[in-house]
């Protein structure tokens, strides 16, 4: 455990230090070529951080390409930490540090720094090929158009050279550990500890001990220059505030851990095991990449030939007694549709993870959006209701995975969970809770044969409305379940006119009933009635959060109202909603969730719209609100 | 009672529920021959599983007193993968059709196959759409008017059996929906067999496809036109005066006329040769006769008990205890008040 910052240094070479500067929180973006290991860095700077104590949010931002021709800007990949004291929500709308490796990465994301901010540059890319790449006409070190940030330019490449040289790397390898170098800057920068680092090169790189001690070469090295050239440059280190959060067991989850977590945390609760039928499809795979490793808990993976065949092997083996998981993302929840109608009509429990990205059809890849809620909730041929929740951040994905285990199998219904590519990617601290504070829902298999007749499969809870669920090896209760409408009172097939309008409304009734079944809606901030409400769902809770945080500072009357459950919606939400003047509903889509509270409410829900392939700002959310409450404070 | 020695008999397979194929269909051959065979294989009907997609052939489950999943069209494989993965105890046949197997579920067939999934799959092939009213399928011959191709069909069939050898099949059968003496032993045979038993069964389809297979089906067409292969035993048909012969000049099959039963150069059976199985079913129908039965077999390791077993090795003296599993990784503990004031 890293101690409270510190200033001595360990160095031997090093002068004592110059004072720091004070941030509360401290935004650092790290961008550069696709191939020089940004995400890398960035990962290992987030552990740095939760190390030192401090709270954090994450945004990887990539390129779909996997090595997209060097030194161009669409092949830029970057890194956001927002880190430091308490509530960090975001990323941070602007950065207060940026790191570009190359002309692309700066021509990219210099835009983005807040003014006055810090520029990190590896000058030695800025050669005449690669500023012609990133499109610059003339070279931006040169031609005072940086002048409104403090920029600190140096040849890092060589820099990084000199400190490998004896290890006997070749160039290209050589160059391989400026990511390191640069780390080793950040590192002393914010005051961290190197040894954690060092040990992870050192497991990284087992099998290449020399790589490994070049690596630590090169970390060493940017630590070293940053209290050198610290002397006669905007180059200084900061003390950021630690977090004081509430006293537990931390550790860092990325959305996509947080999920499969709580699939496995859910199926235990649910006492079943668990199939996970999977396609690989970004940013959904690593859900299926974290399962794969847990086979001691009773999963057992599957990766199938298609999306469908994922959704399908899931309902047989929900069929036969598991419970059936499956995770895509827009284009594949798009091909599962069919065998989402079949979970439905045959009512057997699924949970579906979509890990939301850019649309439509393949969209962007990698990058993040809102924009699957009308799939979710309507996007299937026939009258076909099935459970929508959608998680808010990383570490809300464990406790809505769980929610959907819960659902699916004391329902039998299939249950979408909407998270997206920024919370699959982001981490953030989480507080790990005890998995004794949550209460079981085992499933009781039916066994019971009937004293005379057959078994009707779709006999019913008369509370729930669930059927039963009986698994084939069950003597005596052998029955047929199908695509074809079914016998309300035999599980035959059955075309009646009568039969298909008693079994549409069950359906329908039994997901409309789930709302009895789930919390109230509660009002994440601010007052339960009055001039606004803003009314967020999914990984825009950040945003929102702070938003609303910083205009209730300045005395505005807004609340935070923020939706987990999207289908059924909780049975209070329309008179709350009612009880204030104005809502608005900032989506990163065209206006989906504002669609169905207006269809469903009656209220004048206002959409704030964002589809650029990012977060929303706080700002963003901010001057939203100044501009329906009509100016800077109430 | 639930015993794997309870004994049954065919009526214990029936449902209450009435057929619904068309009057003179193949299915009903099939289903009443299936019906007849399950006593003799001894699963209990309620450890066993009929899966299938759309169409005529795929009402079958509903037929069947058995647990039964009437999917979507060219799934079954899929939802019969998971099913047999989560209960790896559970006798799972896959019923199918031209359209539904090798069409629009074309993929799910090829990947079931190379997987090596134990369950038996019966592909009713019947080369049309039956329930769509009669349109052309992919095993349709050229030449094939349909009201969807009302000038004849341009495009080349795909062969069943081809496809599933292709594809990476381990035991390969064909019959023929009226082969009620046949049939049984290839189900036999195929439910013995560990591993995705790939069976075509030639199904006629009296309204929009009727006689189809008549060269060969026919009783006076059949002795010339059949093939039933038997391990072990020459090639042989036409009433012993026929059999199939091998030219290593040109690597091909031929026809050799058998004089006073001599069949010393007449090709032996072997199902565990798959250059002799592609060529048999490869023997274009005409000058060759159709080859009938079990036309390769040659198990390898199913894929449900490779994952089975790989669920074991690496789950083996691994800890489940859940608390500790969310706690690994980058972790730190944050204690009351006093912690990291700068």
């Amino acid at each position: 455990m890293a101690t409270a910052l510190q200033t001595a240094f360990d160095e031997p070479t090093i002068k004592p230090a110059a004072p720091k500067t004070h941030a509360e929180t401290m935004v650092v973006r790290f961008a550069g070529d696709s191939g020089d290991g940004m995400q890398l860095t960035g990962g290992q700077f987030t552990l740095s951080t939760a190390l030192a104590g401090d709270d954090f949010s994450t945004f990887p931002d990539f390129p779909a390409e996997i090595r997209a021709p060097q030194g161009t800007t669409f092949g830029v990949s970057a890194f956001q930490i927002n880190f430091g004291a308490n509530g960090i929500e975001t990323a941070g709308d602007e950065p207060d540090v940026l790191v570009a490796m190359n002309p692309a990465a700066l021509k990219t994301n210099v835009v983005d720094l807040r003014p006055g901010g810090l520029v990190i540059i590896d000058s030695g890319e800025f050669t005449a090929r690669n500023l012609a790449k990133a499109g610059y006409t003339a070279n931006p070190l040169e031609d005072n158009s940086l002048a409104k940030w403090q920029v600190m330019a140096f040849d890092i490449s060589r820099q990084t050279l000199e400190a490998v040289k004896p290890f006997g790397l070749g160039n290209k390898e050589a160059l391989r550990c400026k990511n390191m170098w640069t780390l080793g800057l950040a590192l002393w920068m914010f005051d961290r500890e190197r040894d954690p680092l060092i040990e992870w090169l050192k497991s990284k790189f087992s099998k290449n001990p020399v790589l490994a001690q070049a690596n630590a070469a090169a970390l060493n090295a940017g630590h070293a220059y940053g209290e050198t050239a610290e002397l006669d440059g905007p180059l200084k280190q900061f003390a950021v505030d630690a977090s004081s959060s509430a006293p537990g067991f931390y550790r860092t989850v990325t959305g996509g851990e947080s999920l499969a977590l709580g699939l496995v945390a859910g199926a235990k609760l649910a006492n079943l095991p668990m199939f996970f039928g999977s396609y690989p499809i970004t940013p959904a795979s690593p859900i299926l990449h974290a399962l794969a490793r847990l086979k001691e808990f009773g999963v057992t993976t599957f990766q199938a030939e298609d999306e469908i065949a994922a959704i399908a092997s899931a309902i047989g083996a929900s069929y036969a007694g598991s419970l059936g998981v499956t995770s895509s993302s827009g284009p594949g929840i798009a091909l599962k549709g069919e065998a989402m109608g079949l979970a439905i009509i045959t009512e057997l429990p699924l949970v579906i993870v979509n890990s939301q990205r850019g649309g439509p059809s393949t969209g962007l890849p990698t990058k993040t959006e809102q924009s699957d809620l009308y799939q979710a909730v309507y996007g299937r041929n026939g009258d076909a209701p099935l459970v929508v929740i959608a998680s808010r951040s990383p570490s809300d994905c464990f406790e809505v995975a769980i929610e959907a285990c819960r659902l699916a199998t004391q329902f039998m219904t299939p249950v979408m969970v909407l998270t997206d590519g920024y919370i699959a990617n982001a981490a953030e601290p989480w507080r790990v809770p005890d998995m004794a504070s949550f209460a079981p829902f085992p499933v009781k298999f039916h066994t019971e044969v009937p004293a005379e007749g057959r078994i009707n499969p779709y006999s019913r809870d008369p509370d729930t409305l669930a059927r039963v669920w009986i698994k084939p090896g069950t003597p005596g209760l052998t029955h047929r379940i199908g695509g074809i409408e079914k016998g309300v009172k035999t599980g035959n097939i059955n075309y009646e006119a009568d039969n298909h309008q008693a079994m549409t409304d069950i359906r329908r009734d039994k997901i409309a009933n789930i709302a009895r079944h789930i919390p109230l809606q509660d009002v994440d901030q601010g007052p339960t009635s009055g001039k606004l409400a803003i009314v967020g769902w999914g990984s825009t809770y950040g945003p929102i959060r702070k938003g609303v945080q910083r205009a209730r500072a300045k005395g505005l009357d807004v609340a935070h109202i923020h939706i987990r459950h999207i289908w059924p919606l909780p049975s209070n939400l329309g008179e709350l909603l009612r009880g204030y003047d104005k809502v608005i509903v900032p989506e990163m889509n065209t206006g989906q969730l504002k669609t169905v509270l207006r269809d469903q409410f009656l209220v004048d829900a206002k959409p704030l719209n964002k589809v650029s392939g990012h977060p929303f700002k706080i700002s963003e959310i901010e001057a939203a609100i100044d501009a329906a409450l009509g100016g800077a404070s109430a | 009672m639930n015993d794997m020695t309870r004994i049954t008999v065919p009526k214990d397979w029936e449902t209450d529920q009435e057929v619904r194929w068309c009057p003179g269909c193949g299915d009903y051959a099939i289903l009443k021959a299936v019906q007849r065979t399950m006593p003799e294989i001894g699963t209990p009907p309620e450890k066993t599983v009929f899966v299938s997609g759309i169409g005529c052939s795929s009402r079958f489950p509903y037929y069947m007193e058995t647990y039964g999943f009437h999917t979507i069209h060219g799934r079954a494989p899929a939802v019969a993968t998971g099913i047999k993965l989560a209960n790896p105890e559970l006798d799972v046949w896959i019923i199918t059709g031209d359209g539904d197997g090798l069409s629009i579920g074309g993929n799910h067939m090829l990947h079931l196959l190379r997987r090596n999934l134990d369950c038996q799959v019966l592909l009713f092939n019947n080369e049309i759409y039956g329930l769509t009213k009669g349109q052309y399928s992919p095993t349709s011959r050229i030449g094939t008017r349909s009201p969807s191709t009302p000038f004849g069909s341009v495009d080349r069939p795909a062969s069943p059996c081809g496809f599933a050898l292709g594809a990476g099949a381990r035991f390969i059968a064909r019959t023929i929906d009226t082969a009620q003496k046949a049939m049984p032993e290839i189900l036999k045979r195929a439910h013995a067999h560990k591993g995705t038993s790939f069976v075509e069964i030639f199904q006629n389809c009296i309204v929009y496809n009727d006689a189809v297979f008549d060269a060969f089906t026919d009783k006076k067409n059949a002795p010339m036109n059949q093939l039933n292969v038997v391990h072990g035993q020459p090639l042989v048909y036409g009433a012993g005066t026929k059999g199939i012969g091998f030219d290593p000049a040109t690597m091909t099959l031929s026809v050799i006329d058998i004089v006073d039963g001599d069949v010393s150069g007449v090709l032996v059976h072997d199902e565990y040769n798959r250059v002799q199985a592609q060529m048999l079913i490869d023997m274009e129908f005409g000058p060759f006769p159709i080859a009938l039965g079990v036309i390769w077999c040659s198990p390898a390791p199913s894929f449900e008990a490779a994952v089975v077993e790989q669920n074991k090795t690496a789950s083996a003296g691994k800890p489940t205890d859940l608390n500790a599993l969310i706690r690994k990784g980058q972790s730190w503990e944050i204690a009351a008040k006093d912690f990291h004031t700068v």
